[in-house]
Parts: structure tokens; C-alpha cells; sequence
């Protein structure tokens, strides 16, 4: 099983890389790499290690790398009619499922921890000064976690989209959606009277970051495991080929 | 085409398969035996429910009614031992364009679990003969059909699986590439010592390679047997006679005779439509009696089209 998850992995990243035609797809990384492993942390200096919103910042990129490439994941082998043959084939349903997750979820948290590695290497470079500047180490378990379930969350609910659109870019509209429901809190408070902001912030303020963390560490292990199951569910060979 | 293999061995055996969508039954009590080590083809206009078959016999698909076996396996409760020694090249070739045919090749080499070893052996192995080694790290998007073609059907074979199907693989190829990828399925089959099913609507292709044929029309099978058996049992016998002065005189008296179904006149030859197959003699006597001057005479025999479309308006009748 692990074997067939990975060879399945190892193709959607080889497909993930030729996305826009090779090149292209090579490019897109280098300018991720450049903007958040070289310029931003130029900019930033020693503020790159140490800010508390360190946290969120890393954990929503992955999620949003995720997003970009697992629309593609089943709709796109559907559009290109690759799919019933992969179907036809001896793999099991589970190692196409999680094969194609596991790409997702690497590609997204790969870029990333490529970006953060960079990024400690220029700000040590930049803003060092003889010392060895590093995220704090919690701060750094808690980017490893969150970007891999952030990761998860986006390729497991990109999945289950996938599945159910009958073009890859009928599956990106759909994961559209998804985000903007995912992002409306935020638009949504900023049409709240300022005195009403005001109150969440200061409860905000008070909130233990580390109780906080722990809270959306759960919640999205629950989120993961639900569209996982779900996608799992909607996993039917007979089902994917009538669709 | 190679010899009749023995036909000892069943590679598929269904009885009675059924598949309804809604309120369309796509295939109905199919009931067939496709003996292992020998090209089957199976014959059946668009829509007809070849496609359908093809699924329910990999377990892609349950069947509504009926059962199949395949390579001695339930497709109903099998299908992951079926799909484990079967190859199938479907409707579409079904490759991953953006990848070189190389990544193609080893991503399903990968899936049959050959081990690293045998895997670029083996893509030189079945890639080598077709001329497709040297292009090898190109990306299939850019190649031609006729290429694609050709690198799926030996993605169908990487793991030398013991039944392959293929549906309609020459759909969609000018005649060179087509007669090309009849020419490597033949060697291939025959090099493989394979069984093959494959669907088709184009009766030269299936005259030419297969060994046994099944007609199926609106889902039902309608006849089978080999190419020959089909001829003999199904279209009408005809003669040719070519000449000159075939009169009006000379047709009257042919269409009187009772064993003739049918006569008509085309580029200076005649041809007669016989109900049975009987002694030319007397009618090439009547011809000459009429004023006809013969130069030839050929028994013709008529070739799996005719049989195909003779058995589809027998059908429709």
C-alpha cells in the first residue's frame, strides 16, 4: 500500500511541476522561493524570526499552495481522460486517494519549508551579526504542524471537490467558493462598527496564543480527518467513471 | 495473422451479463466464451455497448443482471485480482501528456510493481521495435496520435499481463498509422502469447486480426465465431462474371432462376446474388445461351463487412 501511495504521489509531483508547461511551472517556484525565502526576509530583517504572527503567516501559505495545485488532482485526470485507465489499473482506491493527497500535501509543505530554510539562511546573512538568528523553537514546531495540516485541510477538501467537478477548472471555481467562505470572518469584520472591532480585539489580545494554537491544532486535525473520510466515501471506481 | 492458438483454456466466460442505465439497457444477457491466447474481436456499430462491456468486465462497472468471469476471476467480487493480470488501453489512450512517454512508461512499470531492474529493460523491450526508444524522454503531449497510440498499447503490456483489452485502438488513425499499429498489435500479441479483446467497428481491422469474432448490436450479441465461420454461416454467397453483352434478355432469365436472390450489372460485370451455394455451371450456360460473351468467372466471397451488415439488417428486420 505505502509503496503504491508513493508511486502515485511521485507522478501527481511530477505532474505538478510540469503544470503550464514545465518551465513555467519551474519558474512559479523559483519566484515563491525569491519572494518569501530572499526578499521579504531581506526586508524584514531579525522582525522575519521573531514576530508572533509568524505562526499565522506560514500556516496559511501552504493551505494556499494547496489550494492552486489539487483542483487538478481528479477533475484534471478526468478532463485529459486519464483517469479510467489509472482506474483500470491494479491500484487500489486508497493508494489513488492518499497518492494524490500526499503530492498535494508535499508539493505545498515542500515549497514552504524550502522558503522558510531560505529565509533563516538571508536573515542571518542580512541581520545576523555574528550570531545564529532562529525562529523560536515552539514558533518553528508550531509552522511544521500547522503547514502540514493547513496543507491536509486544503488537499483534502480540494479532493473531495475534484471528485465531484467534471473539469479541473470547474474544481478550481468550486475551491473558490470554499476560500471565500474560509475568508468572509475577515472581510466581514471589517464592515463592523469600529467599536465592535475594537471589543474582538481586545478579546483577541486576551486570548493564551499558545491555549489558541492548541484549539485550531484540534480543530483542523478534526477538519482533515472529516473531508479525508469523506473523500474516501465518495471514492466509488463505478461512480468516478460514470461521472 | 498467426494461427488459431489452443483454445483450451477460457480467458472470458459471461452468462447472461446485463448493464441498464435508468432506462437503457446497454448490454443484455450477454452470454460468450473467449477462449485464452487468441485475438478476439468484437464488432458492433457506435453505442452498441462494446464500451460497456469492456467495463463491466474489468469490475469498473457491476453488472445489473448476470455474471462474467475473467481469467477465471468474479468480476463482481475479483475485480482487484482481474484488473492485476489484465491490461486495458480504453476509449482514450489515457496518457499523462505533460510527462515524457519515458515517465509514462515507468509511472505504470512503477504501478505493476516491476522491479527497478526490468523496468528500463522492459520499456526498451516494447518500445524498441515501434521506433519509439530514441523519443523516448519527449513530452507526449507534442507526438502525434499515431504515437500515442503506439506507446499506449505498450503501456498495455509493460507487466505482461495475461488479457489485454483494447477499445477501438485505430479509431482516429489515417490508414499508414492504423495499418502500422495493427502491424505491432499482431506482433505483439503474437510475441506476448497474450489474449486480446478488442472492440472495433472497422471490419477490415477485425478480418485482418482477429481469430474469433462476436457481433453485438444494441447491446445484444448477435453472432460469433471465427471470420471464416461467420462467411460461411451469414452472407449470402455471390458470383462474379465478368464480360460482355449482358442483355436485358440475359438478367430476365438469371432472375428467373429460383437459387438467384438478386443480379446486377456494375462496370461491365455481373454480379449474382445466390440464395444458397449451388453449381455456377448452368447459370454461366444461361448467360452464354443470352448472347453474353464470358471472360472470367469468381466465386466471390464476401468479406466480414458484408457478414456485418447482412446480420445488422437481419437485426433490424
Amino acid at each position: 500500500m505505502i509503496a503504491d501511495v508513493w508511486t502515485v504521489a511521485r507522478k501527481e509531483f511530477k505532474e505538478i511541476l510540469a503544470m503550464g508547461g514545465g518551465r513555467r511551472g519551474w519558474i512559479g517556484q523559483l519566484f515563491f522561493l525569491g519572494v518569501f525565502g530572499i526578499l521579504l526576509p531581506a526586508q524584514s530583517g531579525r522582525a522575519w524570526v521573531e514576530s508572533p504572527l509568524l505562526l499565522v503567516s506560514w500556516g496559511w501559505l501552504p493551505f494556499l499552495l494547496a489550494v492552486q495545485v489539487v483542483a487538478d488532482s481528479f477533475a484534471g485526470e478526468r478532463e485529459r481522460h486519464t483517469l479510467e485507465t489509472l482506474l483500470a489499473s491494479r491500484l487500489p482506491d486508497r493508494a489513488i486517494l492518499f497518492g494524490k493527497l500526499a503530492a498535494v500535501v508535499g508539493y505545498a509543505c515542500g515549497a514552504t519549508w524550502l522558503a522558510l530554510a531560505a529565509g533563516i539562511v538571508t536573515v542571518n546573512v542580512v541581520a545576523g551579526q555574528g550570531r545564529l538568528l532562529f525562529y523560536p523553537p515552539l514558533t518553528f514546531a508550531g509552522i511544521l504542524a500547522f503547514s502540514l495540516l493547513g496543507s491536509g485541510l486544503a488537499a483534502s477538501a480540494g479532493v473531495l471537490v475534484s471528485l465531484r467537478a467534471a473539469t479541473a477548472r470547474q474544481a478550481a471555481q468550486s475551491m473558490s467558493l470554499v476560500m471565500l467562505l474560509l475568508f468572509s470572518p475577515v472581510f466581514i469584520f471589517g464592515f463592523l462598527p469600529p467599536e465592535i472591532q475594537a471589543r474582538v480585539f481586545g478579546r483577541l489580545t486576551q486570548i493564551d496564543l499558545t491555549q489558541a494554537a492548541l484549539l485550531a491544532f484540534g480543530v483542523l486535525l478534526v477538519l482533515n480527518a472529516v473531508f479525508i473520510a469523506a473523500a474516501l466515501a465518495r471514492f466509488q471506481r463505478a461512480r468516478l467513471i460514470l461521472d | 495473422m498467426s494461427k488459431t492458438p489452443s483454445m483450451n483454456a477460457i480467458a472470458i466466460r459471461t452468462e447472461g451479463l446485463t448493464r441498464d442505465f435508468k432506462t437503457v439497457r446497454a448490454v443484455d444477457a450477454l452470454t460468450l466464451d473467449v477462449p485464452a491466447g487468441i485475438i478476439f474481436g468484437f464488432l458492433g456499430p457506435n453505442g452498441s455497448g462494446k464500451t460497456t462491456t469492456i467495463r463491466l468486465l474489468l469490475g469498473l462497472l457491476e453488472p445489473s443482471a448476470g455474471r462474467a468471469e475473467v481469467l477465471g476471476h468474479d468480476t463482481r467480487n475479483q475485480a482487484d485480482a482481474i484488473r492485476a493480470r489484465t491490461g486495458a488501453l480504453l476509449e482514450h489512450h489515457g496518457l499523462y501528456e505533460r510527462l515524457s512517454a519515458e515517465d509514462n512508461l515507468d509511472f505504470y512499470a512503477r504501478v505493476w510493481r516491476l522491479p527497478d531492474a526490468a523496468r528500463a529493460a522492459r520499456i526498451k523491450e516494447l518500445l524498441g521495435p515501434v521506433g519509439l526508444y530514441d523519443r523516448r524522454r519527449e513530452i507526449v503531449g507534442n507526438w502525434s496520435r499515431g504515437m500515442k497510440q503506439k506507446l499506449a498499447v505498450a503501456r498495455t503490456l509493460l507487466h505482461r499481463p495475461a488479457l489485454v483489452f483494447l477499445d477501438e485502438p485505430t479509431a482516429g488513425l489515417d490508414p499508414i498509422a492504423a495499418a502500422e499499429l495493427r502491424e505491432q498489435l499482431a506482433l505483439l500479441a503474437a510475441r506476448e502469447g497474450v489474449t486480446v479483446f478488442l472492440t472495433t467497428h472497422n471490419l477490415a481491422e477485425a478480418e485482418k486480426l482477429c481469430h474469433r469474432v462476436g457481433v453485438i448490436r444494441q447491446g445484444r450479441l448477435i453472432a460469433v465465431g471465427s471470420p471464416d465461420e461467420l462467411r460461411r454461416g451469414s452472407a449470402r454467397p455471390h458470383v462474379d462474371v465478368i464480360g460482355r453483352g449482358f442483355g436485358e434478355a440475359a438478367l430476365t432469365a438469371l432472375r428467373g432462376r429460383p437459387e438467384v436472390a438478386g443480379v446486377e450489372v456494375q462496370d461491365g460485370a455481373l454480379s449474382i446474388d445466390l440464395r444458397e451455394t449451388v453449381e455456377v455451371a448452368p447459370l454461366v450456360s444461361l448467360l452464354v445461351q443470352h448472347g453474353a460473351q464470358v471472360e472470367e468467372v469468381r466465386k466471390g466471397q464476401a468479406s466480414l463487412e458484408d457478414v456485418f451488415l447482412t446480420l445488422m439488417e437481419e437485426e433490424q428486420k
